[in-house]
């Protein structure tokens, strides 16, 4: 029924291209054929080796080319991707993973052990921060057999399955990389992986086209033919792409929030907030707990009181999200909503300032503080202005201070701030995404998304250590508990909003979005229905 | 000999403004804070030492400015752009990978915009104080006045969300497979947008010069004597009046064709056209250094070639000025 569903638009369309443009070849529509997903890719990828860069429009088309061991469930249960079983050994030391037989590379050599040994290593040590964290626990690794690879920890380290995500633990090429320098290995502009599709062409600026890879190791999958990578700058044309079906999915931030709802609600469209567990982000302020006045808890808590969490959800957010509770999303594993809560409050608010003895001068201020605002996309520039107006109301006068990207990462980077905006990706696991902004060993003065609040509390750094090493899941609940209250009582953030991001596609693709990675997933199931 | 010797003259300053063009650019640029390897681990939400140390060893910014100048400076001069570690291909490719799309969309909205706006500018000065010369008037103010990458989205808005006539961004049909005839008639549908919105501005500044300047020449005593020696009206017009009135309009269009080449940003953008406005702007945010001076080189090259080519336009439409002075 979708189908017949006409509007006074597609019946305009229609008339005009019929009467005006018969002279022209054929209405201004994308590759739809059978078995062709049109989706958007933005920002345009800087390459599509994912071993070097793991932008977010890097991973939705590379996700296609490029594998790990594993993929993930929506609730993180570990799922066969290039390996087949895995076995972990009772003291939590030794993981073991049998690899699948058939899986071959795109240039058709076969996908061993050597490989997973390569990458593991060599390869993502040398090139990969998050990935260094991880296999830095390693004590050996190697290969048991050509399909069989033994992972010895030096000791417990309680996520290491969930390291085996493809922007993670992308597997990489032995014998197109080993001994060469990685950075400037000419294989980086054709991408070879083990994935359901393979690179065809990519015109720059236009658009990516992948193919079929038909030595795929899934039996008989993938179901699509071709995926081509719209490269669209402007959000307008985006929203318009989508609304007029040259593309039939869009992902993450490729719309506006305020175009979302009106778009879902298309006939043939679907909104799907699934898949995206493994980013989960908490739309948060940080204070540089290094400066005056942001040393003092009172002022910190004093800022959580005077924002209204709900109101930004629905004004900023165009309620796609819920409302924050703590450091971490309630879709990251080990959440607790058991916590201090900073309900809306001004009067409480001003107490605490008039505690510290910030008192109103007499043009109300107490304070001026600066507000280094983030600069992806326009939600962020009105969250700024919104958290200007707010904490006004309680006499803190806020500047707001602009920088473009770069600018932005170097300034966080260097602590050169006072509070600023962020919304990091939380990987599904504590010891994976929310510690390295908590613990003090991760101080670290030049990079960003390290601890760059300068926050140092000698028992969050215990309770941490302990949950990353505990062996049962019981034991890590138990020290992540005790962490996320202490956070929410010394707030060295202020955490307002659990962000869901949209997924919208045409209601006859099926099977697109089935893992906690979502639009990054391979697609090997998906098809095309009716 | 000696008409030559000022175009001689002319293309030594010209060096040496490229020289200093070069040297500036490549100062200004790193006075913007961050730089690629902090773009980077921006965009990849994960950094840690070793990382930022290896991309600036890699993008050569380990080294101190002065010699990384050195080295650029020495490069250009060989005609060498440089490598963009970033999207891991040659400067020179990058840009000659765009240039065609640019050129065929900004050339496309000059030809518009100088055509349209010169018809437009002598039919209302022969008209002035007429509902035509008003109508003229107001179009060019209004279109003058608008933002770019508004009246593209109302273009867009009109044309091909309303009416459906005309695809709204891209270049081709992706994925059509059209060849020869069939492919350019699908590039000149994607093309009529832009180069309309892109032109429209250009049409309006045309318009205006031409006609102020057309007013200016009209009375003058030559025209008065053509007109007694019964010259037609329309011989007047185009000898006598438009040739005398061409000079502003020269050049401005010396300047407009000194940044084709450029691109155009916004209409770019906004049309996702893949041209050379684009990669420079995403080059900018990505402190993509080499990609920036180079598209920056390649510009100001044009520039001042169209500088000197605007001088000899002058020469040919007035001979009474001499390209020395």
């Amino acid at each position: 029924m979708k189908d017949l569903a006409l509007t006074r638009r597609t019946l305009l369309a229609g008339a005009s291209a019929t009467s005006l443009l018969s002279l022209l070849p054929g209405p201004a529509l994308a590759a739809g054929g059978a078995g062709v997903l049109n989706v958007i890719a933005f920002p345009e990828p800087p390459t599509l080796f994912i071993g070097l860069d793991q932008n977010g429009s890097t991973q939705t088309v590379a996700g296609k080319i490029y594998e790990s061991l594993l993929t993930y469930d929506f609730d993180f249960t570990p799922r066969p991707s290039l390996a087949k079983s895995w076995e972990i050994s009772p003291d939590g030391r030794t993981y073991t993973f049998k690899l699948q037989e058939n899986a071959k590379w795109h240039d058709g050599k076969p996908f061993t052990a050597d490989d997973v040994v390569f990458t593991t290593k060599e390869f993502l040590m040398e090139v990969h921060p998050r990935a260094r964290v991880i296999f830095e626990n390693c004590e050996t690794i190697e290969a048991l057999d050509p399909h069989t690879v033994r992972f010895a920890l030096k000791k417990p380290f309680a996520p290491f399955l969930m390291a085996f995500e493809m922007s993670t633990a992308p597997m990489i090429p032995a014998h197109l990389y080993k001994g060469t320098n990685y950075r400037t290995n000419p294989n980086n502009a054709k991408p070879i992986g083990t994935g359901p599709f393979k690179l065809a062409e990519w015109q720059k600026g236009s658009f990516i086209r992948l193919v079929r890879n038909p030595d795929y190791h899934g039996e008989g999958e993938p179901h699509l033919d071709e995926m081509y990578f719209h490269i669209l700058p402007d959000a307008g044309s985006r929203a318009l792409a989508l609304e007029q079906g040259r593309v039939q999915q869009t992902q993450f931030q490729d719309l506006e929030p305020f175009d979302v709802q009106r778009l879902a609600s298309l006939p043939n469209i679907q909104l799907i907030t699934k898949g995206y567990e493994f980013y989960a982000p908490v739309a948060r302020i940080e204070f540089n707990t290094r400066v005056k006045p942001f040393d003092d808890k009172r002022f910190r808590q004093a800022v959580n009181y005077a924002l209204d969490r709900k109101a930004i959800l629905d004004t900023i957010f165009f309620s796609q999200g819920r409302v924050a509770t703590g450091p971490l999303n309630s879709k990251t594993r080990f959440y607790d909503a058991d916590v201090t809560r900073y309900a809306f409050d001004l009067e409480k608010a001003k107490a605490l300032l008039d505690d510290m003895g910030l008192k109103p001068g007499a043009n109300g201020v107490r304070t001026q503080v600066k507000f280094l605002r983030l600069p992806w996309g326009e939600s962020w520039a009105r969250f700024a202005e919104y958290v200007k107006q707010s904490l006004a109301k309680v006499g803190i006068a806020v500047e707001i201070e602009s920088a473009d990207p770069a600018g932005w990462t170097s300034r966080y980077a260097n602590w050169d701030f006072q509070m600023t905006s962020n919304y990091p990706y939380q990987f599904g696991d504590p010891a994976l995404g929310v510690a390295r902004f908590f613990v003090s060993s991760n101080i670290r003065k030049g990079v960003a998304y390290s601890n760059n609040t300068g926050y140092t509390n000698p028992r969050v750094d215990e309770l941490f250590a302990a949950g990353a090493s505990a062996l049962s899941d019981a034991e890590r609940q138990k020290a992540y508990s005790e962490v996320q209250k202490i956070l929410t009582d010394e707030v060295p953030m202020a955490w307002l909003v659990e962000v869901d991001f949209p997924t919208l596609i045409d209601k006859r693709f099926t099977d697109t979005v089935v893992s906690a990675i979502g639009v990054n997933e391979t697609y090997r199931r998906a098809r095309k229905v009716g | 000999m000696d008409k030559l010797r000022p175009i001689i003259g002319r293309l030594l300053k010209s060096i040496a403004i490229i020289a200093t063009i070069i040297v500036l650019n490549f100062l200004l640029i790193r006075l913007a804070p961050g730089d690629p390897a902090a773009a980077m681990a921006g965009e990849a939400g994960a950094a840690d030492e070793a990382f930022m140390a290896q991309l600036r060893e890699q993008f050569g910014l380990d080294r101190p400015l002065y010699q990384q100048l050195a080295y650029y400076f020495a490069d250009v001069v060989r005609l060498d752009l440089g490598y963009s570690y970033r999207q891991r291909e040659a400067v020179v490719e990058l840009i000659l990978d765009r240039l065609p799309a640019t050129l065929l969309l900004t050339i496309s909205g000059f030809i518009v915009a100088l055509g349209l706006g010169v018809l437009m500018g002598v039919t209302s000065a022969m008209r002035v104080g007429r509902l035509t010369d008003r109508l003229i008037s107001l179009f060019a103010l209004l279109f003058y006045a608008t933002p770019l990458f508004w009246v593209g989205l109302m273009a867009i808005m009109l044309f091909s969300v309303w009416l459906g006539w005309l695809p709204s961004f891209g270049m081709e049909s992706v994925g059509a497979g059209y060849a020869g005839w069939t492919r350019a008639a699908d590039i000149a549908h994607h093309l009529i947008l832009p180069a309309g919105t892109l032109g429209l501005f250009y049409v309006a500044v045309y318009t205006r010069l031409t006609r102020a300047s057309m007013l200016e020449v009209k009375d003058m005593d030559f025209v008065r004597t053509a007109r007694a020696k019964g010259l037609r009206h329309g011989l007047i017009v185009r000898r006598h009046i438009l040739r005398n009135a061409m000079l502003p309009v020269i050049t401005f269009a010396g300047i407009q064709a000194g940044q084709l080449v450029g691109g155009a940003v916004l209409t770019e953008t906004v049309f996702a056209w893949p041209g050379i406005g684009r990669l420079a702007f995403d080059a900018l945010l990505q402190r993509d250094y080499p990609v920036l001076l180079g598209v920056f080189f390649v510009t100001s090259v044009m520039v001042v070639v169209f500088n000197i080519i605007t001088d000899m336009a002058y020469r040919i439409a007035d001979p009474r000025i001499e390209v020395a002075s």
